[in-house]
């Protein structure tokens, strides 16, 4: 085969980048890439090769200087160079292990040869009377852990010198650079086990898995940081007594009127917010008329209001005249929550295929039919999920319940007369308390709010599963 | 016209003579999307108890013709037409009628088969009736006689109340042509209804419309030469002659004329597969 073909040309002009390039042609044993790249290739690995010697010497050379006591310009200068010929050596003992495809390379016209490090493969005809069992694929094997496990020990080997060297004082600083470390480890044995491709796969996998667990965990260390402070008065009588006969040094009291508070105002508010929210959801999608953009547009504004200022409104118009009340804070949630529902719902109408409508509307459907009998069933689930967001995004709301159910330590069951208290208040109240029995009953109410907020959220999945289900294999 | 399939019509549980077919008459029709036209001057007449099919290459206006006839086309926004479509004399774009009470005595089948995920198959054959309020006093009869009549009724009577998207593609379509059958229309169009389907569930909704044909009529938009030479009774060949010019209907005449002997040599090359 010879170089410099039409067909050679355009392969070097359509593909994307050098390094890309000549990966693809080397693994296809086809053509010789061009020579300049090759150069340019040679320069950037000798590079490569001489900054990594320079900062072996550079750290032999610290480490010598701090750890062995070693002093004078001499000494250290050959600590230094040795470090820095020791780098060199190991790297090109490193190269020179796998440089058969890239001799084959830099020999223009002869076609290069693919090494590739993969095990043979073995065919065999399967005998008839061999188990039918499913082949296992991607299977971990040892050597996947002994990566593993060799990446996590050099990390935290590099982790810790640094740490030495740098005066760490903070753990955390210590687990990034044990992470950093760790990546960097695992992707060079990786590749140097299968081809760069590969590694870049496993590299990615590696920080999407770790990145997963890590937000994992900061959930899981909240959540634990919670039931482990709330757990000392998380009792029967936290449900069923309130504060309004204990003192902040006597035992038991509880939450009842803070839960009973916080269940009246969501509820309330959700069941205003609901039918209000779907019916603007469908003005928006469904009807689309000419306000639609103004409204769409209005809604998104009203997203960003601060809650704060949801509650001074609610203070100034109903407050002011009618006193503090459960319902004067149901009023600001709906301010908070109209926006979410409103949107969620929308982008969930989205989804609803048009050739459903289409389908309606050819069966004679009045457009309300239509949305009432395909549109809203179809879309039932998501919309119990556009119900949760808005709830999930009031439930916790401190600030304008403040200017409006104002919190009380006695039960008031009616919400609208009267101050009331719910779960974000009167963990406001308790944790400012100058008290350790205070302090610990806030932390019991947090708990009880992330509970109500958890039962919420399974007993919605289990909802939306069962709707699902009657949805068959729906889109 | 004889009808060659009389003999498979099955008997119909509940009055199945209650829709009585009725000539469907399109004169001059026109129509826009926003400032593009795209159909120009098509007249057409679709008889009762015929089937018409509408063929011609992609993007000459069959869709939209079609859509014409039961004002589906003006649900999409811009979409405009002219002319008038005369069904039994009563202008349907005339103010005696309303768009809904012009679907539902005018049905339409989908390319795509599109049965309502969130009702079960039996609620998916009486969704036309709870969508256009229309009562009924058997409900469980005139699901029967509308599967029966989709060439169904067998393959799901013990299964009525499962998802209607538990079906197989086929099936789906099928369902929903019962469904299109429960409102009893007086004529249903089909916009390419097999395009989505493997050949056995072609030759079955074929052969539907094959039985349906005596009862109602019949117009189906196909690209395929061999099912409008199969089903249908009349064919109208649909062209854009020039670039971006609008759809024009070139020819209309007895399928088996169109197919033999068409008076416009262009109407020969399509069907014969040598266009373009």
């Amino acid at each position: 085969m010879s170089t410099g073909t039409p067909l050679d040309e355009d392969v070097a002009q359509t593909t994307p980048s050098p390094r890309r390039s000549f990966r693809r042609v080397t693994k296809r044993g086809g053509r010789p890439p061009r020579s300049s790249r090759i150069k340019a290739q040679q320069r950037r690995a000798l590079a490569l090769q001489i900054a990594g010697g320079i900062i072996v010497a550079v750290g032999a050379a610290m480490l010598a200087s701090s750890a062995l006591g070693v002093t004078g310009p001499i000494a250290i200068t050959v600590v230094a160079y040795l470090g820095f010929v020791a780098a060199i050596a190991l790297s090109e003992f490193v190269r020179s292990a796998r440089t058969v495809d890239e001799i084959d390379l830099t020999d223009e016209g002869v076609p290069a040869v693919a090494k590739v490090d993969e095990p043979p493969v073995i065919l065999r005809a399967v005998p008839d009377d061999a188990p039918d069992v499913p082949i296992r694929r991607r299977k971990v094997t040892g050597a996947d852990v002994a990566e593993v496990v060799v990446a996590a020990v050099a990390a935290a080997a590099f982790a810790e010198l640094l740490r030495i060297f740098l005066h760490m004082q903070s753990l955390v600083g210590f687990a990034i650079w044990w992470y950093v470390a760790f990546v960097a480890v695992y992707f060079l044995l990786a590749r140097d086990r299968s081809d760069v491709e590969t590694a870049l796969d496993r590299l990615v996998t590696l920080l999407v898995v770790s990145t997963g667990l890590l937000v994992c965990a900061v959930l899981m260390w909240m959540i634990a940081f919670i039931v482990i402070k709330g757990a000392r008065f998380f009792s029967w009588t936290f449900f069923t007594e309130d504060l309004s006969k204990t003192g902040p040094l006597t035992p038991g009291g509880g939450a009842k009127h803070a839960i009973i508070g916080t269940l009246e105002q969501v509820g309330i508010a959700t069941i205003v917010v609901v039918p209000i929210g779907i019916l603007t959801a469908v003005y928006l999608h469904e009807v689309r008329g000419r306000l639609a953009t103004v409204v769409r547009f209005i809604v998104d504004a009203m997203s960003g209001l601060p809650s704060i200022v949801a509650g001074l409104l609610v203070f100034t118009v109903l407050v002011q005249q009618h006193g503090f009340s459960g319902l004067a804070g149901s009023v600001a949630l709906v301010i908070l929550m109209l926006p979410t529902m409103t949107r969620a719902s929308e982008e969930i109408l989205r989804t609803v295929p048009n050739s459903l409508r289409e389908g309606a509307l050819a069966l004679g459907a009045p457009q309300w039919r239509l949305v009432q009998r395909v549109v809203l069933p179809t879309a039932i689930a998501g919309l119990m999920t556009a119900m949760l967001l808005a709830i999930a995004r009031a439930i916790g709301e401190t600030a304008p319940m403040l200017l409006t159910a104002f919190g009380a330590d006695s039960t008031n069951v009616n919400p609208t007369r009267g101050p009331q208290s719910d779960l974000p208040l009167f963990v406001w109240k308790l944790i400012r308390q100058p008290n350790q029995t205070d302090i610990a009953r806030a932390f019991t109410g947090a708990l009880v709010l992330v509970l109500l907020v958890f039962i919420l959220f399974v007993s919605a999945r289990l909802v939306t599963r069962h709707a699902t289900k009657k949805l068959g294999r729906a889109r | 016209m004889t009808i060659t399939s009389e003999s498979a019509v099955k008997p119909v549980a509940v009055a199945g003579d209650s829709s009585n077919p009725a000539t469907l008459l399109a004169t001059n029709v026109s129509a826009w999307f926003n400032k593009r036209k795209v159909l120009e001057r098509c007249s057409l007449s679709m008889d009762a108890r015929r089937v018409t099919a509408l063929i011609g290459p992609s993007g000459c206006g069959k869709s939209t013709f079609l859509r014409i006839l039961n004002r589906m086309h003006e649900v999409i926004p811009g979409a405009q037409v002219a002319g008038s479509i005369t069904l039994e004399g009563t202008d349907i774009y005339g103010g005696s009628l309303s768009a809904t009470q012009v679907r539902t005595r005018i049905g339409m089948v989908f390319q795509k088969p599109n049965p309502f995920p969130a009702m079960s198959i039996g609620e998916n054959v009486l969704a036309g009736l709870k969508l256009s309020r229309t009562g009924v006093s058997d409900r469980a009869a005139l699901v029967e006689e509308c599967l029966t009549r989709a060439g169904m009724w067998d393959e799901v009577k013990d299964r009525l109340n499962e998802g209607g998207m538990s079906l197989s593609g086929g099936q789906q379509q099928r369902l929903c042509i019962a469904r299109a059958l429960a409102v009893r229309p007086q004529v249903l169009l089909m916009d390419e209804p097999c395009s989505a389907l493997d050949p056995i569930s072609t030759r079955v909704v074929e052969e539907t419309i094959a039985e349906l044909a005596p009862q109602i009529t019949i117009v189906i938009v196909t690209h395929n030469m061999q099912q409008a030479l199969r089903v249908s009774h009349q064919c109208a060949f649909f062209l854009v002659e020039d670039q971006g010019a609008p759809g024009r209907i070139i020819e209309v005449g007895e399928t088996k004329k169109m197919f033999e002997d068409p008076d416009d040599p262009r109407t020969l090359d399509y069907v014969t597969g040598r266009f373009g």
